[in-house]
């Protein structure tokens, strides 16, 4: 039971005895693992000045091109100049509170939702977060009503615009997810081979053909008059592709749970979809962390090839901003990076979530 | 344990004399593998069966045909009038009156101790939780485990699992029980604790079909003994009789390679 029953009894000393006696341990234990420690440090000591003399030393902040000629360094000018650009995309330039709003407003419901797993008493608000929280953002995104002048989604950019397709991906995917891979276990050959078809038609095609699919030939299978919104088909694109994927991922989690578990469920005549619920997803779910989130991390950072459609992301509004002034456009090193910066920012918290989650959900479970 | 039922006969044989499963030339193949052949088998209420048999000669899937874990493909099998058939909703019907405690316990470790328990009642009996808690911590108490109650199975000991398996099953309060080797996976010291509760079970009159190779059990507690070897009951006594003057070849063979190590 106890973890730390076989390390050694903590070293004594001063600190610098205990320094030098973890280093021997840790970086110089043996020629090989030596020549790597001071392989690494000249790697870093070559790598990090220059990124910290061209990104901080030698930057400006000055939204200006004249300030930015004048410094060798980052023009992060560029960025502080056109934020509102990079940040909201083309919405109405007196408007962007709406989205920065609802941006706020979806990150509060994420928050919310996710903080659950620390404290139980938020679990019962999740449905009604969203339930209320959706539909104040498309009210704050469309507005139309309550004297907020109407903004047609293909003027959405920007940040709002990668957060809202991400997680109403994530949402609508892990459920549809979940159904394909049941399907794919199930002994009806009808819904057997049509969750194989699917998922494997969906998985053999690239999302930018899904998307460009999507955009392009479906509206010609329409018949007249009927169109669907350009930003919905997308919407839908990411989540029949993301979800093909997660399937597969929790496929490979239900396989994981050993038979015994569906046996016991069976002859405690529970039915198939209470055992489910009950007794196998919640075991199958949990083995399957990691590999889900990472699909959600992949999926957030392909939103970005909806720019393919016309519609402008989050990396498309930073392209943008490039192109606004052709003074601007040889700073695409610092625009990319800030760009850069925010997608690690994001996928690093779910990777971080994700780690926590897993610690979380094995308190008090060792086997 | 004296629950008056009807029986659909129309005769009226005292209870203790009713046929709660009827097995009627029942056959099992694996693809080309016969696994069960033309097994017939009655057993009455409050009978204690044990069978055993070689590895491999079809006793646990015997038992496991009699709650649909596994499917037969001739023949009938018939439990508490029910037939069990591809019929979904007879299998269900079946299965809560039938329990049935497994080798390997198959506890469910993502839940405690008492969660494991109040799960079939609640979501099958549609229990309230209080009664299912104070059914659970009943049963708990009877297998000498109340005290573990809110830990997980991971945390405790294989013939402590074994207890929480057996008081889960029983929570279902069935009227048939099935034991799949259930103290097979033990380490030598756990078994009696698992098979204590099994004979006090045995002595409250609980329907019993056990496979087992705990011939004590078999003879301290037994109605019939059942001898299986390559898909068919081969021989099938009352304990005495069973031991003390086994007819077949196969039988004496068998136990004479389980009873003299």
């Amino acid at each position: 039971m106890s973890d730390n029953a076989k390390s050694p009894p903590l070293p004594t000393g001063t600190f610098a005895e205990r320094a030098v006696s973890w280093s021997k341990k840790n970086l110089f234990d043996g020629w090989f693992n030596s020549i790597l420690t001071i392989g690494a440090i000249a790697f870093l000591l070559w790598l990090i000045p220059p990124i910290i003399e061209w990104g901080i030393v030698n930057a400006t902040l000055e939204p200006t091109i004249e300030g930015c000629k004048e410094v060798s360094g980052a023009c992060w000018g560029f960025v502080n100049a056109n934020l509102r650009l990079i940040l909201f995309g083309t919405y109405p330039y007196d408007e962007q509170w709406r989205p920065l709003l609802a941006m706020i407003i979806l990150m509060g419901i994420i928050c919310g939702s996710l903080g659950a797993v620390k404290y139980p008493g938020l679990r019962k608000a999740i449905i009604p977060m969203w339930v209320i929280g959706v539909p104040i953002i498309a009210i704050l995104m469309w507005g139309g009503v309550l004297g907020l002048t109407y903004v047609q989604n293909s003027y959405w950019g920007g940040l709002p615009l990668t957060l809202i397709l991400s997680s109403i991906g994530v949402i609508f995917a892990f459920p549809f997810g979940l159904l394909l891979a049941l399907g794919r276990q199930s002994h009806m050959p009808a819904i057997k081979t049509m969750s194989v078809v699917y998922i494997e038609v969906i998985r053999g095609v690239p999302l930018i053909t899904v998307l460009f699919m999507a955009s392009v030939m479906f509206p010609l299978f329409l018949p007249d008059g009927v169109t669907i919104d350009k930003l919905l088909r997308a919407q839908i694109g990411i989540i029949l592709f993301t979800a093909a994927y997660l399937a597969e991922v929790f496929r490979g989690g239900l396989q994981a749970v050993p038979r015994g578990q569906f046996e016991a469920g069976d002859s405690l005549a529970l039915s198939y979809w209470q055992s489910m619920r009950l007794i196998i997803l919640p075991q199958a779910l949990r083995l399957v962390i990691p590999p889900t989130v990472n699909s959600f991390i992949s999926m957030f950072k392909d939103t970005t090839l909806v720019v393919i459609i016309g519609l402008f992301d989050f990396l498309g509004t930073v392209k943008l901003a490039l192109r606004s002034d052709p003074a601007w456009t040889k700073y695409y090193v610092e625009g990319y990076a800030f760009a850069a910066a925010i997608f690690f920012l994001i996928c690093f918290s779910m990777a971080k979530y994700s780690a926590y989650l897993e610690k979380e959900l094995r308190k008090g479970e060792r086997r | 344990m004296t629950v008056a039922t009807e029986t659909t006969t129309g005769a009226v044989p005292s209870p203790s004399e009713e046929d709660v499963i009827v097995v009627n030339k029942m056959n099992k193949w694996y693809g080309n593998f016969h696994v069960l052949r033309d097994i017939d088998l009655t057993v009455r209420k409050g009978e204690r069966i044990v069978i055993c048999g070689p590895s491999g000669s079809g006793k646990s899937t015997l038992i496991r045909t009699m709650n649909r874990l596994e499917t037969y493909q001739t023949g009938e099998i018939t439990v508490d009038g029910i037939l069990l058939g591809d019929d979904v909703k007879n299998i269900e019907a079946v299965r809560r009156e039938v329990c049935m405690v497994f080798q390997h316990f198959n506890l469910f470790p993502h839940m405690t101790v008492l969660e494991n328990l109040t799960l079939a009642p609640i979501w099958v009996r549609k229990m309230p939780k209080k009664e299912a808690n104070d059914l659970a911590m009943h049963y708990l108490e009877r297998v000498r485990i109340a005290e573990q109650a809110h830990k997980y199975p991971g945390q405790l000991s294989g013939g402590q699992q074994q207890r929480v398996a057996i008081a889960r099953s029983l929570c279902m309060q069935p009227k048939i029980m099935l034991f799949d080797e259930p103290t097979s996976a033990l380490d030598p010291e756990m078994v009696k604790e698992v098979l204590d509760v099994m004979v006090e079970l045995a002595k409250e009159g609980m329907t019993m079909l056990c496979v087992t190779h705990e011939m004590g059990f078999a003879k301290e507690v037994a109605d019939r003994v059942i001898f299986m070897d390559a898909g068919q009951i081969i021989e099938m006594a009352g304990p005495h009789e069973f031991f003390d003057n086994p007819k077949s070849e196969r039988t004496k063979l068998f136990l004479s390679q389980i009873l003299s190590h």
